[in-house]
């Protein structure tokens, strides 16, 4: 179906295999010769995506499962295994201990590093290292799905994947109709399209918020297979992990959390999100921001909601002073209440709020948090 | 070097797009088009290149309806030296845009690839990543900061974490995210300029590229309204309301 390409040439003098049988090195080629045959029940392959500094397996990820298992309900009973791909870390490791408390997980490949430089490049998820080793996996076990959170990690790495096998990617999807069968938004989330996906592998990022997170429960006896790869390409060379700039934060995960507090340029100054963060502290809240605070320098990126940054879906979100753009919107509307403080009566934010409060934020947020704190009290020693 | 880089013609970002009843798409007649704007901080990015002497020659390209010459002018007018237009019928995905883009770049041969990290209409954030697969080249997606350095380029990458730094040897793929640059306004001579630049056409056939792909749109519709639009009196109201109403907190 794909045009013909340099590393390609070689496809046609192996036409009795499958067009997507085909590794970077002869070794990969021809372990998948002999797999190919003997393989005949399907299952989908989850990529995994682990906070590096805590063995813990991420949200977007924890939900993917639960998209995968709504993907592949209608299939024969053995052909409706999950396996978890969990690269960078080897079988005994704190994370892949964890992970075997999913009780949706059957089977778990992990790629043990050699040292730490490829362990960093698999564990920050570094497509140029990521999709080969996919590639490498689907040759050998011919998976039905291949799926990932649709987070800064998912979104590097699958369209890479799709494309090595030559196949399309379906983005960000926040329905399953069937396992070939998906709703995505487009266009900032004002249209949702119906979308079939007819390859023969269907590769998925999934909205962490429109999916349950799977549960971890106690650990099962699961299998565990160890892989040794190293991919051979052109690209997985030309790549090096530098460094990471984390921003530290006691508060909850923004996509996790059950109430988010958000700022917008209404705030007027970096310093003034504090009294967010005191308000934030009384709920238990997640700070976000809008584009505009972001871009005039009040927060980091990594805290922006909207279509070009985080989706989140809490109980609870709090706009204040955020005018309410569509991109904005795109990442928040689908909260169960959604509660905008104001000053401006048309901000188009009061359209889809549950409760609108047409006040001045700087007065209004230090009294519901003075508020919260007395009813607090009351309740104590009520 | 040389440096390729892309744009898309889409709805304008302020335009709220409407479903059509037929479940077929959305309404784009009458309806302002531009360029993404992530293909505008491309743009911006490559020129700059062009202005510290990184780049030799900046290279327009956009796969899309004859319309897309527009933003193909707009590029030109930012400072582009020159563009590629692959002209296509139909709105085609990712996995053929990167394919026609691929043909592109092996015939112009350029060091950088600088692309948007979505389109703002199909939301895919897929292409940068796929052509870089089928070049086996490195990439550097979301990157809000290049630095190229002899035969290197350092991109910082804006991650659900943080930010992330990565070290690329070329040639490269990159994509952008909005902190990357504060994109420029063509100013009146310099669009009449642009008005002279070559634009060379070509279509997918050319390329040796069929638009095949595996994604079947089967209807487009409306996403849930909420009903929003209740406004309280008070803080103590609102408080009250989420407690005992909403129950939420």
């Amino acid at each position: 179906m794909w045009s013909t390409s340099l590393a390609r040439a070689s496809i046609s003098l192996r036409s009795n295999t499958t067009k997507t049988c085909f590794g970077y090195s002869k070794i990969h080629r021809d372990t998948c010769l002999q797999l190919h045959s003997s393989a005949s029940a399907m299952a989908a392959l989850v990529i995994a995506e682990t906070d590096p500094t805590r063995s813990q397996l991420q949200g977007s990820s924890l939900a993917a499962i639960t998209a995968t298992s709504q993907m592949i309900a209608k299939e024969e009973p053995q052909d409706n295994e999950i396996h978890l791909l969990m690269a960078g870390f080897s079988s005994d490791s704190e994370a892949v201990k964890k992970a075997k408390g999913i009780q949706q997980i059957s089977k778990i490949y992990v790629v043990p590093s050699p040292n730490e430089a490829t362990e960093k490049l698999f564990k920050y998820g570094v497509a140029e290292w990521m999709a080969p080793c996919i590639q490498y996996l689907q040759d050998k076990y011919k998976f039905s799905h291949i799926v990932a959170g649709a987070s800064t990690f998912g979104k590097n790495i699958m369209p890479r994947v799709a494309a090595s096998l030559e196949v399309s990617q379906i983005s960000d999807i926040t329905g399953v109709e069937g396992s070939d069968v998906f709703i995505r938004p487009i266009y900032a989330g004002n249209a949702l399209s119906k979308v079939k996906c007819t390859d023969p592998v269907k590769v998925v990022t999934v909205r962490g918020t429109a999916f349950e997170k799977a549960v971890l429960k106690e650990a099962q006896n699961l299998p565990v297979e160890e892989l040794s790869f190293t991919p051979e390409t052109n690209a997985s060379k030309c790549v090096k992990w530098l460094s990471e700039e984390v921003s530290q934060s006691e508060r909850p995960d923004l996509t996790s959390a059950r109430v988010v507090i958000s700022g917008g340029r209404g705030l007027k100054s970096a310093d003034n999100f504090k009294i967010l963060e005191a308000l934030a502290d009384k709920l238990g809240a997640a700070i976000g921001a809008s584009r505009a605070a972001v871009d005039a320098g009040f927060c980091p990126n990594e805290m922006q909601v909207g279509q070009t940054g985080k989706a989140v879906a809490p109980e609870l979100y709090i706009a204040v002073g955020i005018s309410g753009a569509i991109q904005h919107l795109a990442g928040m509307k689908d909260s169960k209440v959604i509660v905008a403080i104001n000053k401006d009566p048309d901000a188009p934010i009061f359209q889809v709020a549950d409760y609108g409060l047409v006040a001045d934020l700087f007065e209004a947020v230090p009294e519901m948090t003075k508020l919260l704190d007395q009813n607090a009290k009351t309740a104590v020693h009520s | 070097m040389k440096v390729l880089v892309t744009v898309k013609r889409v709805v304008d970002y302020a335009v709220k797009v409407r479903v059509k009843p037929d479940g077929s798409g959305v309404d784009l007649s009458n309806v302002k088009m531009s360029m993404n704007p992530f293909c505008e901080i491309a743009v911006e990015e490559a020129v700059r290149l062009k202005e510290s002497k990184v780049a030799s020659e900046v290279i327009v390209a956009s796969v899309g309806p004859s319309q897309s010459s527009e933003q193909i002018r707009t590029a030109l007018a930012m400072g582009a030296d020159r563009g590629i237009h692959v002209e296509v019928e139909q709105e085609l995905p990712p996995s053929v845009v990167s394919r026609a883009l691929k043909f592109i770049v092996l015939k112009e041969k350029p060091s950088l690839v600088i692309l948007g990290k979505q389109a703002i209409d199909d939301d895919c954030n897929q292409t940068g990543q796929m052509l870089a697969q089928i070049l086996d080249w490195p990439q550097g997606t979301f990157v809000s900061k290049v630095k190229v350095e002899g035969e290197k380029v350092q991109v910082t990458r804006e991650v659900d974490r943080g930010l992330e730094t990565l070290e690329l040897r070329l040639p490269a793929i990159i994509t952008c995210d909005l902190r990357l640059n504060e994109p420029r306004y063509a100013t009146l001579p310099n669009i009449m300029k642009a008005k002279k630049k070559p634009v060379e056409k070509l279509g997918l056939k050319d390329l040796n590229c069929d638009p095949l792909h595996g994604i079947q749109t089967l209807s487009v519709f409306e996403p849930h309204k909420r009903q929003g639009g209740n406004k309280v009196e008070s803080v103590a109201e609102l408080i009250d309301k989420l407690r005992n109403e909403a129950k939420v907190i």
